[in-house]
């Protein structure tokens, strides 16, 4: 112990930090704050530590060359010992970070803490989302996979759009004119060099606020946040009702960092690495790229934004909502802190929410895309077939080997792009059905050119059975008449 | 009074510094944003667009549409396989070809051909384009990209080097063709 001791002095009489640390840890924080709602910041930051440790393993292995990255993935994966476990940490770990990033978001902003004086905290706040975004999207390229490569090839077509600068900003993006060995290096760079060192300098800057300006104190409805008397106030709190960070108030810290370093190793041992799927060669096409977990709201709304809107909104709405979130505590930079009293603010984040998680869930089962081998993988339910004419049961086979079935599901299989046809001679009749099918329209290609009238007439004669048991086919009551008058009156009907 | 002349003298120096190292700067700027601009140097950019063959005539039959590849104009030694890039060529009817980029119109993920309905399907949000590259449904704005071809010696040639993108087709057919 007095060795211990003699060293420390001696590190201390050179260095001269041991009171500036001692001063930081013990720095007085209101009483209430030692909560378990305000644990998020710390986690965030004890899971970036085990990202640099975890991305700094395996840049041991990983070897940054579009001809090798995926095979050094398969390296760590099968042939170093436990290379698939740091692997998995790593990956796991993005999730994790970017989820603990969004929920401490959700509580700064519920708890008003992005008000005066906490401005620039908020700010540099913001900035530490985007560049966690930024690592989560490289990192998920260096995964070098089929996955990465489109997903390389959507950003790309995303960046094309810009005006006037599209094309130049894609060829800077890529390194060149195609995704290539280039465009993984610069990926490289970025990820572990450019946007890491962004990230310790965001950090570095927003910790230095929240010991200089102090923690938020906790929201009580009532108590207005005023420039003029803010900062006496929380003064007076912090003298009157404070206690030391350390070692007193960070005992919920400390747990729930090890509860989610112990959830991250958890999910790494179940669930394993993610991928790599399969090599990234551009000429194997049989591939359904996805967006890793966190972009996938947005793979979702690229499907649903209508094409005239598709631009604008992909341009303009990234820099509208991060103007807002910049803009927001001058804004809103006084007044009530407690969500309490702050329905909007309330009802935005449940909105966003609920629209995120939609979209995710959406984007999970893809129903806008069609199944690409439904026509040859899933046969037609063997009750649809039951009882039917030759001439149906050939309408069955158009069905399968033109495809239909990619996008139009029976008995919930089958695409989804296109509406379900359990029923749809309940909705069409015999005339609308061969209409849909030859000239398509509402989102549905026309079959005319691809459809002999055989093949026509058995198709919409097997559609026309497609309908429950107690349900009767949709019919034109117009042509019923008209085809009775034309029997009682051979002669007098159509010229 | 030797103290206002060494204040003097130290001032000096710090402007001449100052200004020394400012054209230093200015110095070494220049190349590195050359370096970084490379991508879009002029120069480079000229190598973008060649023409590159996709074989003997005899493996595209007249009236089908195949899948054909080969190994991008510009490569790097690091590039694998990723410099081997596919295209679909349509032999509309011996004499004519169209021959279209793997990349769909809307985000540039690979379509699939179906010759039993003749349409091209993209498996990202759903794009579908009729046998002669026009738009059918989904969300993309316009119909897939077609590369210029000619014919010489029997081989099938095409205008290539560069991902085709919505925003971009320098090297592209950019009518967007009426309804099949």
């Amino acid at each position: 112990m007095r060795l211990i001791k003699t060293i420390g002095e001696w590190l201390d009489a050179r260095l001269q930090i041991g009171a500036t640390i001692t001063e930081t840890a013990e720095h007085r924080i209101p009483r209430e704050t030692a909560s378990w709602f305000y644990v998020f910041g710390s986690a965030a930051f004890v899971v970036f530590m085990l990202q640099i440790v975890t991305g700094i393993l395996l840049a041991f292995i990983y070897v940054p060359s579009a001809g090798e990255a995926w095979n050094s993935l398969q390296t760590l994966n099968h042939q170093v010992s436990l290379g698939w476990f740091i692997r998995a940490l790593h990956g796991w770990g993005s999730d994790f970070m970017v989820a603990i990033v969004l929920i401490h978001m959700v509580q700064v902003f519920l708890f008003g803490a992005y008000k005066y004086p906490r401005e620039l905290t908020w700010i540099v706040g913001v900035f530490l989302l985007l560049v966690t975004l930024g690592m989560a999207f490289t990192g998920q390229v260096l995964r070098f996979d089929q996955d990465a490569y489109w997903g390389l090839g959507i950003g790309a077509s995303i960046a094309s759009r810009v005006p006037l600068m599209g094309p130049s900003i894609v060829n800077l993006m890529l390194g060149g004119p195609i995704i290539a060995g280039a465009t993984l290096s610069r990926f490289f760079a970025l990820h572990v060099f450019i946007i890491p060192g962004l990230l310790i300098a965001f950090v570095s800057v927003h910790l230095l606020m929240v010991i200089k300006l102090g923690i938020n104190e906790w929201p009580m409805p009532g108590r207005l946040v005023r420039k003029a008397t803010y900062i006496k106030e929380y003064h007076e709190l912090v003298k009157k009702d404070g206690i030391r960070f350390f070692p007193d108030g960070m005992g919920k810290d400390l747990l729930f960092d090890g509860f989610i370093l112990l959830s991250i190793a958890a999910c790494a041992i179940y669930y394993g690495p993610f991928g790599p799927s399969g090599p990234p060669n551009p000429t194997i096409i049989q591939t359904v790229p996805k967006p890793d977990f966190f972009f996938l709201w947005l793979y979702a709304v690229l499907s649903f934004l209508p094409p005239s809107m598709e631009t604008p909104a992909l341009l303009i709405g990234p820099v509208v909502v991060i103007l807002g979130l910049l803009l927001l505590p001058f804004v809103f930079g006084e007044g009530e802190k407690s969500w309490r009293r702050r329905p909007v603010a309330v009802l935005t984040i449940s909105l966003v929410a609920v629209a995120l998680g939609t979209f995710t869930h959406l984007a999970e089962h893809t129903p806008w895309s069609p199944v690409m081998d439904a026509w040859s993988g899933i046969p037609i339910p063997s009750e649809f077939l039951h009882n039917r004419t030759a001439l149906e049961r050939q309408g069955a086979l158009v069905f399968q080997v033109k495809q239909c079935h990619n996008c139009h599901s029976l008995d919930n299989q089958g695409g989804k792009r296109g509406p379900a046809l359990d029923a749809v001679a309940v909705r069409q009749t015999q005339d609308q059905l061969i209409r849909q099918v030859i000239q398509g329209g509402g989102n549905m290609p026309a079959y005319g050119k691809n459809l002999s009238p055989a093949e026509t007439t058995a198709l919409v004669a097997f559609l026309k059975t497609l309908h429950a048991a107690g349900q009767s086919p949709a019919r034109n009551a117009s042509q019923t008449i008209v085809q009775s008058s034309d029997a009682a009156a051979p002669g007098s009907g159509h010229p | 009074m030797t103290l206002p002349t060494d204040l003097g003298r130290r001032d000096l120096f710090m402007k001449i510094g100052i200004f020394l190292n400012s054209i230093v700067g200015v110095i070494l700027a220049v190349p590195i944003v050359r370096y970084l601009l490379s991508p879009v140097a002029h120069e480079r950019k000229g190598s973008y667009d060649s023409w590159v063959s996709l074989g003997n005539l005899g493996q595209f039959p007249s009236g089908q549409t195949r899948l054909a590849t080969y190994r991008n104009p510009t490569v790097s030694p690091t590039d694998g396989d990723t410099a081997e890039i596919a295209c679909w060529v349509r032999n509309v009817d011996g004499q004519n070809f169209q021959v279209f980029a793997i990349n769909c119109a809307h985000l540039g993920c690979p379509v699939r051909w179906f010759p039993q309905s003749s349409l091209f399907m993209c498996p990202c949000h759903g794009g579908v384009y009729y046998q002669d590259g026009a738009r059918a449904s989904g969300p993309p704005e316009r119909g897939l990209f077609e590369y210029h071809y000619k014919v010489e010696n029997g081989n099938l040639l095409i205008q290539s080097g560069e991902m085709p993108t919505p925003g971009q087709a320098s090297n592209i057919v950019r009518e967007i063709r009426p309804c099949a």
